[in-house]
């Protein structure tokens, strides 16, 4: 065996949290062991310590007690030897934007002392491996998500790192772009034996790694193979098929509240499910919630929230209520968008795009970085002119109507716009005076957003120190102050962690129970089984629209697996652009 | 060669840092907007447009007499290019202009004046706006003069040698001193425009580090923190010579100042002011890690005092003693002396060394705190 790159011991941290002298545990005694040649990952929710862990590591923090060692050196009393040494790609790689892709990797070359001979056998590489090599003049700020993150990795590898650590290499960036990304690494790992830490909140990735370390709050739940963590859930997996009538999310949302259930989620039309413990022998057919129960091999995902369950109280009772019941509308479609263009200059961002969505539907617009799936939200909140197309809401035009369209909807900006000075109240209180709403009505609508969204107790925190999870909720419940029936979500979920992500679908089914129309987009791609209908954006354009099962037939299996959504999201994308490819050339 | 070994790397390393940076500077339009346009309409504005002089003055001639040597009297301030007089015949109408601002000051010339001044004791009467005590005064003595050049030059043309001037003669030099405000204005701009791009520019430029998230993975490289630093130093010191020349070129071929002292020491003094200038945006920036706070507090810290406290517009002398002791603190103040010195005066070293040497103990302070706020460590 070979001897550890990384020990850690009992490490702790704690932080001062500004504002109300409370104290946040950001590590309670973690310990870790990164070994030579392999592949660590550390997955766990939001907050749970896995940026504060690497940035030990990288010498930027020093821990309040434990040891801890990198490459036999001390990173807290020597951190310069140890950053001389290794390579760091922070959550927010910082690439220098308005330098060019060659710029910034000189500057990274030049600062770890690449000479010329090195860098002629190395540029080639990494241009190989990221692609990047046609865009070489561009500057860093015009990329792509998913590019930006490319040469954010180059960058940390002009030379041979000893240690390759990585923050969330993959969050916020588009299924191809992450397979791309992982393949990099997964290459660097095989082929050169280079030594890698990464951190994520993608289950699936942390099922690549030689050994994960699964951290919760703190402390460390798990440090094993991931098939270990597998095999927590062994005989714990099922699924159930809904009777006619219900669909797979609001079983799901039902079976959550079972307190023998730890996890239900909607899958290709039926409802996996972990349980808290093996069935009860003796009785011929396994029944939940009087439906069959038909085992299945367990997932990475299912063991994981084995132990997150075990460790995190269950928040129960989820939900939503809305204060008054919706004005029954119209039958038919709510949101209508026909031949949708939006132009900027010779770049056309939206290229006649056409959908329908009906009350109480949950919509989801899916797409790389780039496919214009925020424009198509800006133009549907008349926050940008369309440049052609019809656009109507709850049959209003929105270009004519504009002001009483955007009253019926309310909108979650990506990153949600929230003023981080100000506290979850406050916040709440201005959007309320935006919306016009006064007196008592103010009151009372402010006090069902705290009470639905779980924000009585953080009522006077800056919205700026909540956690992800939290300004999620705050966004949420500032966008549906006045009750609008149209709720429209711009990438809510990124960056979120699975449990706060399933808390989050939960409220939108409880909403679109009771008759709230849903748009969201996503990059989750497990996220579209939540939708009744979803649409497949790039290059502006739609490639493909339908129920999730229809969309999951166009995709290819890969090693035998099922076909997940992703792959066919995959599939979708990569075949439009060997069209487009073709018809050029 | 062992020194060699270490040394290359780290040259290298504040090459590339200066080379990452001057790209970032020149490509930046807010930079070049402060940098070179900014300079430029401050030169143009307080070269043109600001002036301490006081002409045109707007006056209200209430003319209660209509003889003619009240009729000589008022044609001595039309002609004169320091008034601006608008004729009235009622003191209530004057007042009415003087309440709505159109003018400054009230001259009654009262309806016996004619038969005083032949009696050699004629009086005119001067109300003026003290809104502006500093103007109200010069405009006082501009008025004694004009009177008493009047009475001067009709004494003269009437052969009479009666000394029935209201005014004596040592108001007139006071008044025909015609004192170009450009030759202090000019200094104190060169001081405003490397104080803006000094310290203004580089408040920013740590601040934008830390918020764009860039420092955390420059951190975790070879480079030294002090490297940084200097990385960053360099194009501004550049901007900030360029920011020079662009001044002193103004100020001798478009305002035509004289420089009296040598331009070596003018430059060189300039160049420690920068540096200066430069570490205070550095340790403002580097401690707030914010562009918003550092940009505000460089604004307050810096520019405002170099405008109000230095010396440049109001006098040290005239200033209370608390706040004359709290100008010790401003570099603006040493390199206001230093400069209008070298312009004005010439290479008067008990005048420039001591300024210089608080200018250098003033850097040295700033480059050891900016190293000492400057840590590769986050929160």
């Amino acid at each position: 065996m070979a001897i550890p790159v990384v020990v850690g011991k009992d490490l702790r941290k704690v932080f001062r949290a500004p504002g109300n002298g409370g104290e946040v545990r950001a590590l309670d005694g973690v310990s870790i062991e990164v070994r030579a040649g392999e592949l660590t990952a550390l997955v766990g929710p939001d907050g749970a310590g896995k940026t504060t862990l690497i940035r030990l590591m990288a010498g930027l923090f020093t821990a309040d007690a434990g040891t801890l060692t990198v490459l036999g050196i001390d990173p807290a009393a020597q951190p310069q030897r140890v950053q001389d040494r290794i390579g760091y790609m922070p959550q927010k790689f910082g690439l220098y934007e308005d330098l060019s892709v060659q710029e910034n990797l000189d500057l990274y070359a030049d600062l770890h002392g690449v000479g010329a001979e090195e860098r002629s056998r190395r540029y080639p590489q990494l241009m190989q491996m990221t692609d990047l090599g046609r865009f070489t003049g561009r500057l860093a700020g015009r990329l792509s998500g998913g590019m930006k993150q490319k040469l954010g990795l180059a960058c940390t590898l002009v030379r041979s790192p000893e240690l390759l650590l990585l923050d969330e290499p993959t969050v916020g960036v588009d299924p191809l772009s992450r397979r791309e990304l992982w393949a990099i690494v997964e290459h660097l790992v095989r082929e050169q034996g280079l030594t890698v830490l990464t951190s994520t909140s993608y289950l699936d990735e942390a099922e690549r790694a030689a050994r994960v370390l699964v951290l919760h709050e703190g402390r460390a739940l798990a440090q094993s193979e991931p098939a270990a963590v597998t095999r927590i859930a062994t005989g714990r997996s099922v699924v159930l098929d809904p009777n006619a009538g219900e669909s797979a999310r609001s079983l799901q949302a039902r079976l959550l509240d079972d307190p023998e259930v730890i996890d239900a989620v909607p899958d290709g039309g039926l409802v996996r499910l972990v349980r808290t413990g093996e069935p009860a022998t003796g009785r011929d057919r396994d029944m939940i919630a009087g439906l069959e129960a038909t085992p299945v091999e367990p997932r990475f995902e299912d063991g994981f929230m084995v132990l997150l369950r075990g460790a995190a109280a269950h928040e129960a009772g989820v939900d939503i209520q809305l204060q008054r019941p919706l004005a029954p509308s119209v039958e038919g479609s709510v949101v209508e968008v026909h031949d949708l263009v939006k132009t900027f200059g010779d770049f056309t961002a939206v290229n006649h795009v056409s959908f329908e969505v009906r009350r109480g539907e949950i919509f989801g617009l899916l797409g790389p970085n780039g496919a214009g799936k925020t424009t198509t939200f800006r133009m549907l909140c008349g926050l940008s002119p369309p440049t052609a197309g019809i656009l109507r809401i709850a049959g209003l035009d929105v270009s004519g109507a504009g002001a009483a369209a955007r009253a019926r909807l309310g909108y979650v900006a990506q990153k949600f716009s929230l003023y981080g000075a100000l506290t979850v109240a406050e916040n709440l209180e201005f959007f309320a005076s935006a919306y016009g709403l006064r007196g008592a009505q103010r009151r009372e609508r402010i006090d069902w957003a705290l009470r639905q969204f779980d924000l009585e107790r953080h009522a006077r925190t800056a919205s700026g120190e909540l956690p992800g999870g939290f300004k999620q909720r705050l966004a949420m419940g500032a966008a549906l102050l006045h009750e609008p029936d149209i709720l429209f979500l711009d990438e809510p979920t990124s960056g979120a962690d699975p449990l706060a992500r399933r808390a989050f679908w939960r409220r939108i089914t409880a909403l679109a129970e009771q008759g709230v129309t849903v748009i969201v987009t996503t990059h989750f791609m497990q996220e579209a089984e939540y939708c009744d209908h979803i649409a497949i954006m790039d290059g502006g354009r739609v490639l493909a629209r339908g129920s999730p099962a229809q969309i999951r037939r166009l995709g290819r299996a890969r090693d035998g697996r099922e076909v997940s959504m992703e792959d066919a999201f995959i599939a979708v994308v990569e075949t439009a652009r060997a069209r487009e490819g073709a018809a050029r050339a | 060669m062992r020194l060699q070994g270490t040394l290359r790397p780290k040259l290298r390393r504040i090459l590339a840092l200066v080379r990452k940076e001057t790209r970032q500077m020149v490509r930046d339009p807010a930079t070049i907007a402060v940098g070179i346009v900014l300079p430029v309409i401050l030169i143009l504005l307080f070269g043109f447009g600001l002036s301490l002089d006081v002409r045109n003055v707007p006056l209200a001639v209430v003319m209660e007499d209509s003889s003619a040597p009240a009729g000589n009297l008022l044609a001595a301030f039309t002609l004169s290019s320091y008034f601006n007089p608008q004729v009235v015949y009622s003191p209530q109408a004057a007042e009415r202009l003087m309440m709505e601002g159109r003018v400054d000051g009230i001259l009654t010339i009262p309806s016996d004046f004619a038969r005083r001044y032949g009696a050699g004791n004629a009086r005119v009467q001067l109300v003026v706006h003290g809104s502006d005590a500093n103007r109200a005064r010069i405009i006082e003595s501009y008025v004694d003069g004009a009177v008493g050049a009047w009475s001067a030059r009709q004494s003269a043309d009437e052969g009479t040698s009666a000394g029935n001037g209201p005014v004596g003669v040592q108001s007139r030099l006071w008044f025909n001193s015609a004192n170009d405000s450009h030759y202090f204005l000019v200094p104190g701009l060169v001081v405003l425009v490397m104080t803006l791009i000094g310290a203004f520019l580089t408040a920013m430029v740590v601040a934008r580090e830390w918020e764009r998230g860039t420092f955390e993975a420059l951190f975790v490289t070879p480079v030294r923190s002090g490297e940084i630093l200097l990385g960053k130093t360099v194009p501004y010191f550049g901007l900030g010579v360029l920011g020079l020349l662009l001044c002193i070129v103004a100020a001798k071929f478009l305002f035509r100042v004289p420089i009296v002292g040598s331009l070596a020491v003018l430059v060189a003094g300039s160049m420690l002011y920068v540096l200066v200038a430069l570490g205070v945006g550095l340790l403002i920036s580097s401690y707030f890690k914010n562009q918003l706070v550092a940009s505000q507090l460089t604004m307050l810290a810096t520019f405002m005092p170099a405008l109000m406290l230095s010396g440049f517009l109001f006098d040290l002398r005239s200033m209370p003693a608390v706040i004359r002791a709290l100008t010790y603190l401003l570099p603006a103040r040493y390199y206001v002396a230093l400069l209008q010195t070298t312009f004005l005066a010439g290479d008067i070293w008990p005048v420039i060394l001591p300024n210089a040497a608080a200018l250098a103990v003033m850097l040295g302070l700033l480059g050891y705190a900016s190293r000492a706020v400057t840590h590769k460590r986050l929160g």
